[in-house]
């Protein structure tokens, strides 16, 4: 920020330029909340760990390890410094499962936020942007499906696909993406009365045109926050189908199926238990921290308030 | 009042036509042909499988079959439970006030809790209570509740020994169903300890119900509290030298109220979802627990009528969440 030009001529900034400073009035407000931060962090010591997690993680997820079942961490009486966090009923090592699992539940977050979001941008679009009928068709079918809790529509919608990660992950994306969609037409509709866009209609700029590159740019800021808080959803709600068994199925090392592997053994042995919850709440935590942060960098009525 | 009502009323006949047509699609897409699906591994001869196609109607148009299910609908026939045998409707009313004496006592906890902490820390902005609270509630709100409710059991059950693990009373107990509430109906029956053990069958699952709502009570409580006490109003009445117990009470929390208790109402969907986490993890006898033994069951008629009465509750409970916020804030009604 110390590179401030010249202020009484007026100067021509390209749009890197523009672009740049953007994102260091970003950073500014971001960094303001000291909890953004560290959910940043969190968050970017999740990817590293999910992008090396073969590297990092000390055995295979899935080898059962015979001789050394529930076995307890390495600080409690009777652990192994094989395992630092010990071994489940079957002896895979715990520490190599959690690792790999960041896997999953970043890519869970990933797909479901991209298919919710493309889904609910276009649906939003379309709603907004022509309005009458259309609209009203649309947003009446959201709200059949905003009246179901999201949870019991997806684990429906799970049993009538099959179970299995593919399938919760397309569930859960169908039940997200009406949020989206509404965010999409009320930004859409208050954008439409502004007079670029009638600038850009006069200028001979078609619909598609029209809706994709010149009102859609400006609906961003409410539907990055809405992605953020998706996304922590989405881990959650995965893990929880995962945890009913129909989410990704054994012997996938995914948090939630871990969790309900661990059930019957929660009085024995507590790390089984204990770990992977403890993974899912630290992931969604720091996205939620993060979302805050969002919320604070992009809301221009919460700015310089 | 009335024109407010009707006009919400008739916005939701088009919602609830939706439910019906999702619910009964469900079970229409299944893969499969639905007549084997039932009849399961036995199977059935091409006889039989004609006979109880025209039977179940299956051998009918599926807008036909649709309106069928629509004309049953509204007659309260909602079929029979594969499994059980049972009106799914029965089976629905058995089981419901298990569900609503959980859901209650968790928003009953997390209102009184939330409202509380919520309004201490907007008080008390920037004091390490504010801090401490709302870190605890930015936690509580992104907890997987299915673990949290591990936890608690491996602590007060496993360790402390204090709480059952599952369950709504001790077995020891046996008395008439009444309301079908276990508190009330353990205190009427007069056994001694009946209404104890209910209580503490019901204090965990309650709290880690409540955890979620409770963390977006709080939340939100505070930021409606910081708006309010920033009003003109709220100055005027410091100004006029009003003690501050005065302001906060009648002029700040009255007004800040208003979102808090749409906030509250639009827990039901949360507490819905949160309850098959919560009755799967306690063995809790409610709707939760049920949709979900029956989705692993292949139950079809059980989900398909599950789903219907959920989402209609849910619908019912939001419109009745919009009347009261109607009632409060008159500037919406003219809307």
């Amino acid at each position: 920020m110390s590179e401030t030009p010249n202020l009484a001529a007026p100067v021509k900034l390209s749009d890197a330029a523009i672009r740049r400073r953007m994102l260091a009035e970003f950073w500014f407000y971001f960094s303001q909340n000291r909890g953004a931060v560290v959910g940043l962090v969190v968050f970017v010591l999740l990817v590293l760990t999910a992008v090396f997690a073969s590297v990092l993680a000390p055995h295979d997820p899935t080898t059962q390890y015979r001789e050394a079942l529930l076995m307890p961490p390495v600080w409690a009486e009777g652990g192994s410094a094989q395992f630092l966090l010990g071994t489940d009923a079957v002896g895979r090592d715990m520490l190599s499962r959690l690792i790999f699992g960041a896997q999953y539940s970043l890519f869970i977050g990933i797909v479901v936020v991209s298919v919710a979001l493309v889904g609910g941008i276009i649906i939003g679009l379309l709603a907004g942007f022509f309005g009458g009928w259309i609209d009203n068709v649309i947003m009446r079918m959201m709200d059949v499906i905003l009246a179901f809790p999201s949870l019991l529509l997806a684990l429906v919608l799970v049993a009538v696909l099959g179970p299995g990660l593919t399938n919760a992950m397309i569930a859960i994306a169908i039940v997200y993406q009406p949020h989206f969609a509404r965010l999409t037409r009320a930004a859409v509709m208050s954008e439409m009365k502004r007079e670029y866009v009638t600038a850009a209609r006069v200028a001979g700029a078609g619909n598609l045109r029209l809706m994709f590159k010149t009102i859609l740019p400006n609906c961003l800021g409410p539907l990055i926050v809405q992605a953020t808080l998706s996304f922590s959803s989405a881990v959650l709600d995965s893990a929880a189908l995962g945890f009913l068994g129909m989410g990704a199925q054994p012997p996938a090392p995914e948090w939630g199926t871990m969790l309900a592997e661990a059930r019957e053994f929660i009085l024995r042995a507590w790390w089984v238990v204990t770990f992977p919850g403890l993974a899912i709440l630290i992931s969604v935590l720091a996205i939620n921290l993060m979302g805050d942060g969002l919320r604070d960098a992009l809301d221009p009525k919460l700015k310089r308030s | 009042m009335i024109r407010f009502i009707l006009s919400k009323l008739l916005y939701l006949i088009p919602t609830f036509i939706g439910i019906t047509i999702i619910a009964f699609s469900f079970v229409r897409i299944l893969p499969g042909d639905p007549v084997l699906l039932m009849a399961g591994e036995r199977g059935v001869t091409p006889e039989r499988h004609a006979e109880l196609s025209a039977q179940l109607g299956y051998d009918q148009p599926i807008v036909m079959q649709y309106f069928d299910f629509l004309g049953r609908l509204l007659q309260g026939d909602m079929g029979n439970s594969l499994v059980t045998k049972k009106p799914v409707l029965d089976e629905f009313l058995t089981l419901f006030p298990a569900t609503v004496e959980l859901g209650l006592c968790a928003i009953i906890i997390a209102t009184v809790i939330g409202v509380t902490v919520g309004v201490f820390a907007a008080i008390k902005r920037g004091s390490w209570f504010d801090q401490i609270s709302m870190t605890l509630a930015l936690v509580g709100f992104s907890m997987p509740i299915f673990w949290w409710g591990l936890l608690l059991i491996i602590f007060f059950s496993g360790i402390l020994g204090w709480t059952p693990v599952s369950g709504r009373i001790s077995l020891l107990y046996y008395f008439p169903n009444v309301t079908g509430f276990m508190l009330i109906d353990s205190l009427l029956s007069g056994q001694k300890g009946a209404f104890a053990s209910a209580l503490s069958h019901l204090i965990l699952p309650s709290l880690v119900l409540a955890t979620i709502p409770l963390a977006v009570i709080a939340r939100q409580t505070r930021s409606a509290m910081l708006e309010v006490m920033g009003e003109d109003y709220v100055r005027t009445a410091r100004a006029k030298g009003m003690p501050q117990y005065r302001v906060i009470g009648i002029h700040a929390l009255r007004n800040a109220m208003v979102p808090v208790v749409t906030t509250i109402g639009l827990q039901i969907g949360v507490l819905m979802a949160g309850a098959i986490l919560t009755e799967t993890i306690f063995s809790w006898p409610g709707i939760g627990k049920w949709m979900i033994d029956s989705i692993s069951r292949r139950d079809y008629p059980v989900v398909q009528s599950g789903l219907l009465l959920i989402a209609a509750l849910v619908m019912i409970v939001n419109l009745l969440v919009d009347l009261t916020y109607g009632l409060i804030n008159p500037r919406i009604r003219v809307k």
